[in-house]
């Protein structure tokens, strides 16, 4: 894709911008440019480096190959300060904010100035912007005082404060209700007003429609496409579909040799299950389906539509609202031992990145190990010695850290270990986020041939995986199961892009 | 011109073995500004710290005297480190170790067969300070009490406790006035060895060491509360019990400093008195950190600052200079290594001209 450098319109403009974390390609040669006063969407799913792209943007990381331009000029970033000297600001998922501190202390925190800050003149600004903007906060009010949508809204006064030109947004409405959310598109539309740009991350297809200028769709570090919203808005649904479609994907499916292995034993079986999430919602509202032995089904939606909590209900870590969940006829809580799982995040839960690869394999599996109160690790290592070499992992040593390990090899390793307590249910969650090709097919092979020890659930947002892997397809959307596809119904299939975006099947 | 720290963009290799050195050679000339500044030449300061603490038999004996509350207390905040607890409290926790032993020894020695008495002792030392230090824990794994706060504060409970005591219904009716508790009878009176005042205590240190570094590398349970120290939702995960193990560990913890409470009471002091809580509740602390949490280690910089303490006094005897410059050495030394570390993933670039 090329976009023409127009010198005058361009705020920013990033040219084959490459960034590699260990074993993963988080952007793969991006052009991104965005424009004077406008709403630029980054639409993706989780881990298709939009996050990173934009920390390339705001210095927190430098890229390894690739260029910035900010105002035409070559710019080459150190620090988020650096960045800010440009004008360039983001506000992170997870705020930057001291608790402790006042609102308009946590405002100029980090701006140099010679001698005593007169607190006073600085909240005399912060009332000013705040009502200038819509952004209703007391500037003496202290941070743990605040909601969620007050904290952001300090988060962007701390923006504009430094009069950024350019805002980026990382999902900032994920922590958002509704009528925040339009409240949060309001201020957007006045900083673009003022010929200031917003960048706007997220993976809400009905958001980005309703709020930008321009949508740059990325998929597994790649650009899929930069489109105007009016130019594929059409038809209602048809633009989500479109949307949804280049987020997910549509390439021909790999034939990894799946045959349906199914059979009509049922193995798990969830009824009328209700879950909340963090905020107390009703993130999963009373889903029932079935997984059977020998069969794998997969749930499939764009991220935050009540898959993680969905999960975590299933395999004990959080508590369920109501419904029942049976593992062959056994509530699944008192069986979870036959239970394996694969969480998305691998580093964050499903190893210890400070520890050895050894004491990682032992994770899940102490119990097999244990001999009185010691774990023998000679046979930990054994084991281990011989999952590595069946799972073809490349790890030079026992002893190195888990973190050292390339994202393929350290999900080889997460899968290796779920595998070989001989679960009857696997629950996969994006279990091939972020990897390489090579890296995916080797351990799609292995979810294949895990069928025949039981039954599988994989949770995806990725539609060829799905494709690849599943007897059946359960579409979430805002936490309830639109419907039931089978993958050999060829016309179901068409229609899970709307379905993703929630809208219902036409009969 | 100007200095600025940035990030290293490739991690330091054979540097990051330097650094520790480069910090204590770098708070060593820290010390030696002072020596100047006190009149004192710090080449002969530094040989009289030498000479003090090492020059004889003696004077080691001295040392290892001096590092015996600090390895048990090291390694009391050390287990907790390894959990990511920070335990502030082994001070309070090795006060009420002594008091419980010491109680013992006062008032139960009649009723106790002689062999058993140290046993009791060490015993009611542990479970003092286990309880002293499941409070902060209970408080955290139930309510999500930071045990900063907690424990921090109860030493100060602990402290004014004992001195209750000592001033008050445990005072020696026959020691004219002087605050503190009588003797303890003979037969609670700790082994010392070799003629000198190195104790049961320095043995229960080591042998500490030994069981919690095979404990934490051998045991399931070590193993868990690594785990837990490191990644708390790859804890969850696995299912390991976190409440319970905090519990547990704060309970190992407290009794470790009651240990160290207790082998001072009955190794060195033989009374319940002022001098008991000197701070090495605090300086084990300092010596977890330093050691970074590892057991063996955490025995050599006990020894160390040991050796800067008995140092130190040498040079108040030889050179008339305050023994508290010691503490301004452990001081230096303890803020060079940690702000050192930043050197491992920064580095300083100088930028001339104006920018």
């Amino acid at each position: 894709m090329s976009v023409p450098i127009t010198e005058k319109q361009s705020a920013v403009f990033m040219k084959g911008i490459v960034k590699r974390f260990p074993g993963v390609v988080a952007n793969q040669g991006i052009d991104f440019q965005i424009l004077r006063g406008e709403i630029h969407s980054l639409l993706g799913e989780n881990g298709a480096g939009k996050t990173t792209l934009m920390n390339l943007l705001s210095g927190v990381y430098r890229p390894d190959a690739g260029e910035i331009f900010v105002n035409g000029q070559k710019v080459n970033f150190y620090s988020p300060r650096d960045a800010l000297e440009l004008g360039i600001g983001m506000i992170h998922q997870h705020f930057q904010l001291v608790t402790n501190f006042t609102v308009a202390e946590n405002i100029v925190l980090g701006m140099f100035g010679p001698g005593k800050l007169n607190m006073l003149t600085i909240e005399k600004k912060v009332d000013e912007l705040s009502s200038l903007y819509g952004l209703a906060i007391d500037s003496r009010a202290r941070i743990w005082e605040l909601s969620v949508g007050e904290q952001q809204r300090v988060e962007i006064l701390r923006m504009l404060y430094r009069n950024v030109d350019v805002l980026i947004m990382d999902e900032p409405t994920a922590v958002l209700a509704p009528q925040e959310i339009e409240k949060l598109f309001e201020v957007m539309r006045r900083i673009k007003a003022e010929g200031r740009s917003v960048v706007f991350i997220t993976h809400k297809l009905e958001e980005v429609l309703a709020i930008s200028d321009y949508i740059t769709v990325l998929r597994r570090g790649k650009v899929m496409s930069t489109v105007r919203p009016e130019k594929i808005r059409e038809k209602d649904g048809v633009v989500s579909r479109e949307l949804a479609r280049m987020m997910v994907g549509r390439e021909v499916i790999l034939d990894v040799g799946k045959e349906s292995r199914k059979t009509d034993q049922p193995l798990l079986r969830v009824e009328n299950l209700s879950v909340r999430g963090d905020r107390g919602e009703l993130a999963v509202k009373d889903v029932s389906f079935s997984v059977n032995v020998g069969e794998i089904s997969a749930i499939l939606g764009v991220a935050g539509n009540g898959q993680r909590e969905l999960v975590e209900a299933l395999v004990g870590l959080r508590p369920k609202d109501s419904g029942r969940i049976l593992l062959e006829n056994d509530d699944l809580t008192a069986v979870l031992d036959r239970v394996a799982y694969i969480p998305e995040d691998r580093t964050g839960r499903g190893s210890v990145a400070d520890l050895p690869l050894l004491e990682n394999l032992a994770l899940t599996v102490r119990d097999q190990f244990t001999r009185g109160p010691l774990i023998h690790w000679k046979n930990v290592e054994k084991k281990a010695r011989q999952l590595i070499a069946q799972y073809n992992i490349a790890a030079p040593s026992l002893t190195m850290k888990a973190r050292q390990l390339s994202g393929g090899n350290l999900q080889k390793l997460i899968l290796a270990r779920e595998f070989s307590q001989n679960p009857l249910l696997l629950i996969a969650e994006q279990p091939t986020r972020g990897l390489d090709i090579g890296a995916t097919q080797e351990i799609w092979h292995a979810i294949l041939r895990q069928r025949e020890q039981g039954g599988i659930l994989l949770v995806s947002g990725d539609l060829k995986e799905v494709l690849s892997l599943a007897d059946n397809i359960l579409v979430i959307f805002r936490g309830q199961i639109m419907e039931i596809i089978s993958c050999k119904d060829d016309k179901g299939l068409e229609e899970i892009g709307p379905l993703m975006a929630g809208v219902e099947r036409k009969r | 011109m100007r200095i600025t720290l940035k990030k290293r963009l490739r991690p330091l290799n054979w540097g990051r073995y330097l650094l520790i050195p480069a910090a204590i050679v770098l708070a060593l000339l820290v010390g030696a500004l002072l020596f100047l500044w006190v009149g004192v030449n710090p080449v002969r300061a530094y040989l009289e710290i030498l000479k003090g603490a090492f020059g004889s038999f003696y004077n080691f004996s001295e040392v290892l005297v001096r590092a015996t509350p600090l390895i048990l207390c090291g390694l009391s905040v050390g287990l907790a480190g390894k959990m990511l607890i920070w335990n502030i409290g082994a001070e309070g926790q090795l006060v009420v170790g002594g008091i419980a032993g010491a109680g013992i020894a006062l008032f139960f020695s009649a009723y106790i067969p002689g062999p058993l008495i140290i046993p009791v002792m060490l015993a009611a030392g542990f479970l003092g300070g286990a309880c002293w230090g499941l409070i902060p824990g209970f408080l955290k794994a139930r309510f999500q009490v930071n045990e900063i706060i907690t424990s921090l504060m109860l030493n100060y409970v602990a402290i004014l406790w004992l001195e209750h005591l000592y001033f008050g219904p445990w005072r020696d009716p026959a020691g004219r006035g002087f605050p503190g508790t009588a003797m303890l009878p003979d037969m609670a009176w700790f082994p010392r060895f070799w003629g000198t005042r190195v104790h049961l205590g320095l043995l229960m240190g080591f042998g500490a060491a030994v069981v919690i570094w095979f404990v934490l590398a051998y045991t399931r349970w070590g193993y868990e509360i690594r785990v837990i120290g490191t990644n708390l939702q790859a804890a969850q995960y696995a299912r390991i019990e976190i409440t319970r193990n905090i519990l547990l560990v704060m309970t190992i913890s407290g009794g470790l400093a009651g240990l160290a409470g207790i082998c001072e009471t009955a190794g060195i002091h033989y009374r319940l008195q002022q001098g008991l809580a000197v701070g090495s509740g605090y300086v084990g602390i300092v010596v977890a950190w330093l050691g970074k949490l590892r057991p063996g280690a955490i025995v050599l910089i006990s020894i160390l600052l040991g050796s800067l303490m008995v140092g130190g006094d040498q040079i108040q005897i030889s050179l008339h200079v305050p023994s508290a410059i010691s503490l301004v050495l452990q001081g230096a030394i303890l803020f060079c290594v940690l702000g050192g570390q930043i050197f491992k993933d920064y580095e300083l670039q100088v930028q001339g001209g104006k920018h």
